[in-house]
């Protein structure tokens, strides 16, 4: 078992001659939580999807829990356990609460085409247990008895929670989460603050946040990656990483430009 | 700022006083025309524009008695009645609309006989039992009705006993009836790839015609040219046998049809299902046209190899039956066609079969939609880059869907080919995959019981619904002189020929629907959702557990 769940290798991608990750070797520590930060449009999110298989990378090489899974399709990256939230809200819509959350099973269930048209005693234990284990979830995410509700019709805040719950539901070793509090209020980004810790402890879970509100950033990380234009500039404590200029500069630019 | 102080302030009028006046206007330019000597002046209907106008005015007759009542001093009327017990709250309003209909009726003279009576208490009987039961009853009451139905439809003189249709005159014969569920099997078949999945499917028509040719192959001397000589459990009469050909039993090859065409499907689906939206219902629209250009070119001359028999079809196939080792063995039928009963005979058969197969699809889909296949399949259509995320194999998943839906049709088609005895190429055009799509919008997308009603009506109107409603406007409405008519002309010597334009009526109805109904006659509860608006930031249940 390797100390680093996950490792990236001079991870590259353009879009035609757009440059947006440029030859990023990074690595998330079993066990940590890690910030990626940086500036709209450093190329955040695209990190992202080519973690998750969404993007083939142009070069390099994504490496998780020993296994080389550059190119990978997602739903196969999701089976190894990835499991990841949308910067925007990506829930099935008509469909309920619980259902997302069962959909999230979906790599975790077995029954097939014949065993559901007939519904064998097997498919029958497993839909039933997967039901239980969804309606835990929903309540562990703060959704207990919301189960019915078409996720559209879950206020905004709620919809946050089960996109978290739905990717639990994935059973991931690492969970990316694509800025999970945009757009919560000051009391709902505390929670959240709270929530990250606890999945850490009662699920041994590692996670990888996109996030721009830096009291989250601070809260949670063990450690912040900072990219500017594609590019990684700084690594290291929050602490450490806020106070570097290259990361200030990148954030308000310099003094100079500023200025003049 | 010129302000116009004619014009009728009409938004301000009250809406109840809106309508009615509307209703009024548009009964009064009906009757106006029937007066004017260029329609006939018919007790039909009088009969129906009164009853519609009645029924609408009721509904506000009832709003206009408690604001009544409360001018005249009854103090809260309407909350008193509220009040009461929700059985009465129930009970009282469909007694009182359907009493008001058969006293409109009875005036005009059109006594409403002791069958509509029943079927009215049958399904009043339905409407006022608790919904636990109500789940259970209606569709066992449905299915009974229709098991039965051969008993009604075969008896001589059938409208003795059974209420005459308005405006459509007569039901559906035995042989509609037939079409009208193999249809509505192909329906369910293409909802599982349109409705479940969101794969808009435009050739729907080539699984139909691969299930139709399967029996064909499997079920006729066609390849007795090939010196091939196979018989396993059929019913081909002795002469046909001695030609040779496969000659397999019918319940082989409706299963050997599904899965071949569902193996069809797969092989279709694997380069088209990567595309996506509007490319894939191109693509699938190309296969649809290909195929039966196939079954077209598919002889000596196009093939090398006499596959399909081109343009005169395979003719004849078996007919279908249980063979004699059943026969002899559990008593069931050797072949439908040596049943010669008044009411048991090839048509009920025919019929049951269908209707027993048409149940199997139901079950399936039914099931299927419930399982995590049916979760993802649901998923997928809302939202692909998400379910991917979540661990479902989207190629994988499409294919599925478009393998499930294939098979029912393929099964439809083989089903199709056997009670009709042959196959012929130009069964199998492009408008057969729109009138199915049509019958999935039109019933509801995603919904299985919306699709089964909107295939039968749409199948029904096809057959015989739109050359009844024909007569009946010929009859009672337009002054027809059946001597003048031009039988290539839509309207001639007073006369409406509408199944001329069948299809464009389809239209009309289509986009009719997509006016006032854009989510299907019965859609499905979630699909229900995409068509309201407003709720998105407002829970509509609000339960904590």
């Amino acid at each position: 078992m390797t100390a680093d769940i996950l490792t990236t290798r001079s991870l590259h991608k353009e879009f035609g001659g757009l440059l947006a990750v440029d030859h990023v070797d990074f690595t998330i520590p079993r066990d940590s939580t890690v910030s990626l930060i940086g500036p709209n449009g450093a190329g955040k999110t695209t990190f992202f999807n080519m973690l998750t298989g969404v993007y083939k990378p142009t070069s390099g090489q994504v490496e998780f829990d020993g296994e080389d899974i550059t190119g990978r399709p997602p739903h196969a990256i999701t089976e190894r356990g990835i499991g990841r939230t949308f910067q925007n809200i990506r829930l099935f819509q008509q469909m309920s609460a619980l259902e997302n959350v069962l959909v999230g099973m979906h790599a975790r269930l077995r029954g097939g085409i014949f065993a559901s048209v007939v519904r064998t005693p097997r498919i029958r234990r497993e839909e039933e247990q997967a039901r239980v284990t969804a309606r835990e979830l929903l309540a562990y995410c703060g959704l207990a008895g919301r189960g019915e509700v078409y996720a559209r019709n879950l206020p905004y805040g709620d919809q946050r929670r089960l996109e978290v719950a739905r990717a639990l539901a994935t059973q991931p070793k690492l969970l990316l989460l694509d800025e999970p509090t945009a757009g919560m209020n000051p009391q709902e980004t505390l929670d959240f603050i709270g929530f990250v810790h606890r999945l850490r402890e009662d699920r041994g879970l590692t996670v990888l946040l996109i996030e721009h509100d830096m009291r989250v950033v601070m809260g949670v990380s063990d450690r912040v990656t900072v990219l500017d234009y594609g590019a990684r500039i700084a690594e290291g404590p929050p602490s450490e990483v806020q106070r570097d200029p290259r990361v200030v500069e990148a954030y308000l630019g310099t003094r100079a430009v500023a200025s003049g | 700022m010129a302000r116009s102080t004619s014009r009728l302030p009409w938004g301000r009028v009250h809406p109840i006083v809106r309508r009615a006046a509307l209703a009024l206007l548009i009964a009064g330019v009906l009757l106006g025309l029937a007066w004017s000597g260029k329609f006939q002046r018919s007790t039909e209907v009088y009969t129906l524009v009164a009853a519609v106008l009645v029924l609408f005015l009721a509904k506000y007759a009832y709003t206009g008695l408690w604001f009544g009542l409360e001018r005249v001093g009854v103090r809260n009327a309407r909350g008193r009645w509220q009040a009461r017990s929700p059985f009465l709250q129930r009970a009282v309003p469909p007694v009182v609309i359907s009493g008001v209909v058969i006293l409109v009726a009875w005036a005009a003279g059109l006594a409403p006989d002791l069958s509509l009576i029943v079927l009215l208490l049958i399904t009043y009987v339905l409407y006022l039992l608790p919904s636990r039961w109500r789940g259970f009853a209606v569709p066992a009451t449905v299915l009974a009705l229709v098991v039965a139905y051969p008993f009604f439809i075969q008896q001589t003189n059938y409208q003795r006993f059974l209420f005459n249709l308005p405006v459509f005159n007569t039901f559906p014969s035995m042989d509609t009836m037939v079409s009208m569920i193999i249809f509505a099997m192909m329906a369910i078949g293409l909802n599982m790839v349109v409705g479940y999945a969101g794969l808009l499917d435009l050739g729907y028509v080539a699984f139909y015609a691969i299930g139709a040719y399967t029996a064909a192959w499997l079920a006729s001397p066609h390849f007795a040219a090939y010196g091939i000589s196979f018989d396993f459990g059929s019913v081909a009469e002795p002469a046909i046998l001695r030609v040779g050909g496969i000659h397999l039993s019918i319940w082989l090859v409706l299963i050997t049809a599904g899965l071949l065409t569902a193996l069809v499907g797969v092989i279709i689906g694997l380069p088209t299902l990567r595309l996506r939206g509007d490319y894939l219902a191109i693509v699938t629209l190309g296969f649809g046209e290909i195929l039966p250009q196939v079954a077209r070119n598919g002889d000596k001359d196009g093939l090398g190899f006499n596959l399909t028999n081109g343009p005169p079809g395979i003719n004849p196939i078996d007919p279908p039956g249980f063979g004699n080792w059943l026969s002899s063995h559990a008593g069931l039928p050797a072949s439908y066609l040596s049943e010669q009963g008044v009411y048991v005979n090839f048509l009920t058969l025919m019929f049951w079969t269908a209707l027993g197969l048409l149940l199997i699809t139901v079950f399936c889909s039914v099931r299927l939609r419930d399982s995590r296949l049916g979760r993802a399949w649901i998923a997928i259509r809302e939202d692909e880059t998400a379910a991917a995320a979540m661990g479902i194999p989207l190629m994988r998943t499409k294919t599925w869907a478009y393998a499930s839906g294939a098979f029912f049709g393929g099964i439809a088609g083989a089903w199709f080919a056997s009670i009709k005895t042959g196959v012929f190429p130009d069964d199998f055009f492009f408008n057969i995959s729109v009138l199915i799509l049509c019958m999935v919008i039109l019933g509801g997308m995603g919904n299985v019981w919306g699709v089964v009603a909107g295939a039968a009506f749409l199948e029904y109107l096809n057959l015989e619904g739109i050359a009844n409603f024909n007569g009946w406007m010929n009859d009672h409405v337009f002054v027809c002189d059946p001597s003048k008519q031009d039988p290539s002309s839509v309207i001639s010597g007073g006369c409406l020929n509408a199944p001329l334009v069948t299809f464009g009526i389809y239209g009309v109805i289509i986009v009719l629907v997509m006016l006032l109904r854009p989510q299907g006659l019965f859609p499905e509860q979630r699909r229900k959702l995409e068509f309201e608006t407003g709720v998105h930031d407002t829970p509509i249940q609000d339960e904590t557990a």
